[in-house]
């Protein structure tokens, strides 16, 4: 387990996704089986052990240590698992492989595990009993996700990462399988029912290039501002997965519920109150919920807009045209009001279609998608079958009042900058850019932090409120947690105004009036 | 004499009334002890100084040979008015010293200064100085801090050096004593090819190399080009414009704090490195039982912790609440 602990150690602070993606690779390539396949399964949250809660770890160490000193080491440390690990007394560090310790955390019954927990702590060195006791707890906060676990897999052998998705369901943890896979054996098939299936997405496009194809060979239909996912029932199983195959079915059994069909839909989640559709920021109160109470449920039900059909009623319609598929979603039955087809855009011309784009009928339409009639479906970014032409980014004028250093490739440089607008007579901050800008203009913008830099507080500082950033965003939602009261999405700079004197940034309340 | 006649805290720092002195004041005084070279301990401007010769020539690297009006080397028992002083090695950095305080009646006092007990190869080892009053930091005065074996955390940094070849390892230590600290200790870990250090550390680089420690092929972090995997600095040089020349750096930094993760997180550090010179929680307590001394003073850092180990075990200890002196010195 030490290699396991070294490696959630750095992945716990590195930022860089290149690096994290390197660091699991070696630990992967590095580190027998089964152990690296636990570690596999803990990094992505498919290891489901026993939960230890924090008042048997407490317990545990109010036996040992005196109930001052515990008190005043954890209002230091900050972490319960932390200062538990440290204030372990032991002079053992055992190398106790993770299978070992994944088996202790799974097998002992519940009122052998405190002494359980015990005895392996006194076996192992300051990081390795961090390690145990975050396993212990599932709580691993590494910044790693499944998606970039299974990057991380494809990089060691031939199968790609689409491959890899399209089994992953199937597989459980400690993978030997899928191991043996990578090592140049057969490919596992996937055993599970309602498996996720890699999604196709679009490419970015606008009107110059697409008046060198053919509007006749193309449908559109409205891009929505919600989440993209699988929604499957295969015999009865019923999953929602995330586009990049995380299960989030969890968070959403009111549409898992309405999933009356047979067959594997992708589409768009959104939250809809009869035809109305909400904004984003609804949807966003029901994501990552593990309990979904009543009122929420009531408050802001789920719903989904279909856009494509992988598998129906036994049969797989990947390798038919988009046109034949979408023939077939026409007359099917989804068994529920919930789910409904996304119409599409009656046009001749590519100015047809850049007219209905100007002036969607929701705010909540984001742009059109646009896909060759004749697109089969395949998992993955191919360049061009499917197009989507976003609608124009929302921009305001903000000044720039607090920069903070980077990371990796930025390290040195101050690259993140956090920006403010007009409320009366002062600056409040509204929201964080980081990129945007060339190389060039980071340099720049460097310099302009250092030569007017007016506080400084540790990695931050505060800048002479001078210089206004064209700050464009995707959109924007109500919150009560931001001192200005309004989220943006995806915001980053679009133009360093160097012209423009502060006075003339914009106002908060310009901003409050885009909210949807 | 009572042991608080013979020294008390005041405003410039701990003051002994029947020597006339004070012990690392924080302001220019007419007559100072110093117990090591760091700058919240080894001020410029007081009228006379005692120090280790160390000590002597470190300040007058930093400030100038101007540092003091007349400047005297501890060496043995030497008198100072009514009382006999000797310095004792600390173990914290070149130079570092404890000061022993005999009155001709009345308890002895030993000021520790910043010390720490883990081998060292750039100073002389910690020695125990039997006392009726132990004067003692807690900058790590709370039992999570156990420091791990510093060459064991060498051979994290040469991992990380390993699994990220192309990227140079910038390792952010003190100017004094870390820096030359951590330089030993690659050494001792294996790294034998050159290490490059940032300007500031140049001169008191050399100074270690004169006094007779082998840091081994040291190169210049100022040049556009540096030919080195891994760079020591001054942690101030990560703010700076300097860190720019360097392609996609993992930033590392060694101090004792970064057994904590909020700490390094705080610091944005890439690579945490456990190295203290200063004495852990098993290292304090230990010193204390060692010594079992009538009363402990402590001086700086996470009081309540060490208070209430003392509570415990059944020592008299009280807190002096100096302030001036940093958690560990830029």
């Amino acid at each position: 387990m030490k290699a396991f602990a070294y490696l959630l150690e750095r992945l716990a602070f590195t930022a860089a996704r290149n690096a994290k993606l390197r660091l699991l690779r070696h630990y992967l390539e590095q580190t027998p089986d089964p152990d690296r396949g636990y570690a596999l399964a803990a990094l992505t949250g498919d290891l489901k052990l026993r939960a230890v809660t924090p008042s048997l770890l407490r317990g545990l160490i109010e036996e040992r240590v005196d109930g001052q000193l515990f008190a005043l080491s954890y209002d230091f440390v900050g972490d319960l698992a932390e200062t538990i690990a440290l204030l372990w007394e032991t002079d053992e560090d055992q190398d106790v492989p993770l299978h070992q310790a994944v088996a202790l955390l799974s097998d002992t019954g519940r009122s052998g595990l405190p002494a359980a927990i015990a005895a392996m702590l006194d076996r192992l060195g300051p990081s390795q009993r961090l390690a145990f006791l975050k396993l212990a707890t599932g709580n691993m906060r590494v910044g790693l996700s499944a998606r970039m676990a299974r990057i991380a897999l494809a990089e060691m052998g031939a199968p790609e990462v689409k491959d890899i998705e399209e089994i992953w369901h199937g597989l459980t943890p400690p993978y030997q399988p899928l191991f043996d896979w990578i090592a140049g054996g057969t490919q596992p098939e996937h055993a599970a029912r309602a498996p996720f299936r890699p999604v196709m997405l679009s490419t970015p496009v606008d009107l110059d290039q697409l008046r060198a194809l053919d509007p006749a060979d193309y449908t559109a239909e409205w891009k929505w501002d919600g989440i993209r996912v699988q929604a499957i029932n295969d015999g009865g199983t019923r999953r929602l997965y995330s586009r990049t195959g995380e299960d989030i079915g969890k968070a959403f059994p009111d549409l898992l519920d309405a999933l009356n069909f047979d067959g594997a839909l992708d589409g768009e989640l959104l939250v809809r109150r009869g035809p109305e559709v909400a904004p984003f920021g609804d949807l966003q109160k029901r994501l990552g919920r593990k309990v979904v109470g009543r009122a929420m449920l009531d408050s802001h039900p789920a719903g989904l807009r279909v856009y494509d059909v992988m598998i129906w009623q036994g049969r797989d319609l990947r390798d038919l045209p988009h046109e034949d598929r979408r023939a077939i979603l026409e007359t099917a039955d989804f068994g529920s009001d919930r789910i409904d087809l996304s119409p599409l855009l009656p046009f001749e011309t590519w100015d047809d279609l850049a007219a209905l784009r100007a002036d969607p009928p929701s705010i909540v339409i984001e742009g059109v998608m646009i896909k060759r009639r004749d697109s089969t479906y395949v998992g993955g970014r191919p360049r061009g079958p499917w197009f989507k032409w976003k609608r124009d980014p929302m921009v305001v004028d903000a000044v720039m009042l607090y920069a903070q250093r980077g990371h990796g490739k930025r390290s040195g440089f101050y690259s993140d900058f956090t920006f403010g607008l007009w409320d009366g007579p002062q600056l409040v901050p509204v929201g964080k850019a980081y990129f945007g800008f060339t190389d060039e203009e980071l340099r720049e913008l460097d310099r302009f932090v250092r030569n007017n830099t007016t506080e400084r507080f540790g990695p931050v500082r505060a800048v002479a409120p001078k210089l206004v950033l064209e700050v464009a965003f995707e959109g924007l939602n109500a919150s009560p947690r931001h001192k200005s009261g309004v989220a943006m999405r995806f915001p980053r700079i679009s133009r360093i105004r160097w012209d423009k004197p502060v006075d003339e940034a914009d106002r908060l309340e310009t901003l409050k009036d885009m909210i949807p | 004499m009572r042991a608080d006649q013979i020294l008390h805290p005041t405003e410039a720092g701990l003051y002994c009334p029947p020597g006339d002195f004070f012990i690392d004041p924080i302001r220019p005084v007419p007559r100072a002890l110093i117990t090591h070279g760091h700058g919240d301990h080894a001020r410029a401007g007081h009228g006379a100084v005692m120090a280790t010769q160390q000590t002597l020539d470190i300040m007058a690297i930093r400030y100038g040979e101007d540092f003091t009006e007349t400047r005297q080397a501890a060496d043995g028992v030497t008198r100072v008015g009514e009382v006999e002083v000797s310095f004792h090695p600390a173990g914290h950095i070149l130079g570092s010293a404890q000061i022993a305080i005999q009155p001709d009646k009345g308890p002895k006092i030993v000021v520790s200064g910043d010390y720490c007990r883990a081998p060292n190869p750039v100073c002389a080892s910690y020695e125990p100085v039997p006392c009726d009053v132990f004067v003692t930091e807690a900058t790590f005065g709370l039992p999570v801090f156990r420091h791990p074996d510093p060459v064991a955390e060498m051979t994290r940094l040469i991992a990380s050096m390993a699994e990220f070849p192309g990227r140079p390892h910038l390792i952010g230590a003190y100017a004094l004593g870390k820096a030359q600290r951590v330089i030993a200790l690659a050494r001792q870990a294996g790294i034998d090819g050159p290490i490059a250090i940032h300007g500031a550390l140049q001169r008191l680089c050399d100074f270690h190399v004169e006094q007779g420690i082998d840091l081994g092929p040291l190169v210049p972090a100022t040049a556009k080009q540096v030919d080195a995997q891994l760079i020591i600095a001054p942690p101030s040089a990560f703010a700076s414009a300097w860190v720019q020349r360097f392609q996609d750096p993992v930033i590392g930094f060694a101090s004792g704090w970064m057994a904590v993760r909020a700490r390094a997180r705080q610091r944005g550090v890439e690579l945490p490195l456990v190295i203290s010179d200063h004495v852990d929680w098993p290292q304090v307590t230990q010193t204390i039982r060692e010594l079992a001394p009538e009363e402990i003073w402590i001086t700086h850092g996470t009081e309540d912790g060490l208070m209430r180990w003392c509570e415990i075990e059944g020592f008299a200890a009280r807190p002096l609440r100096l302030v001036g002196y940093e958690e560990e010195p830029e």
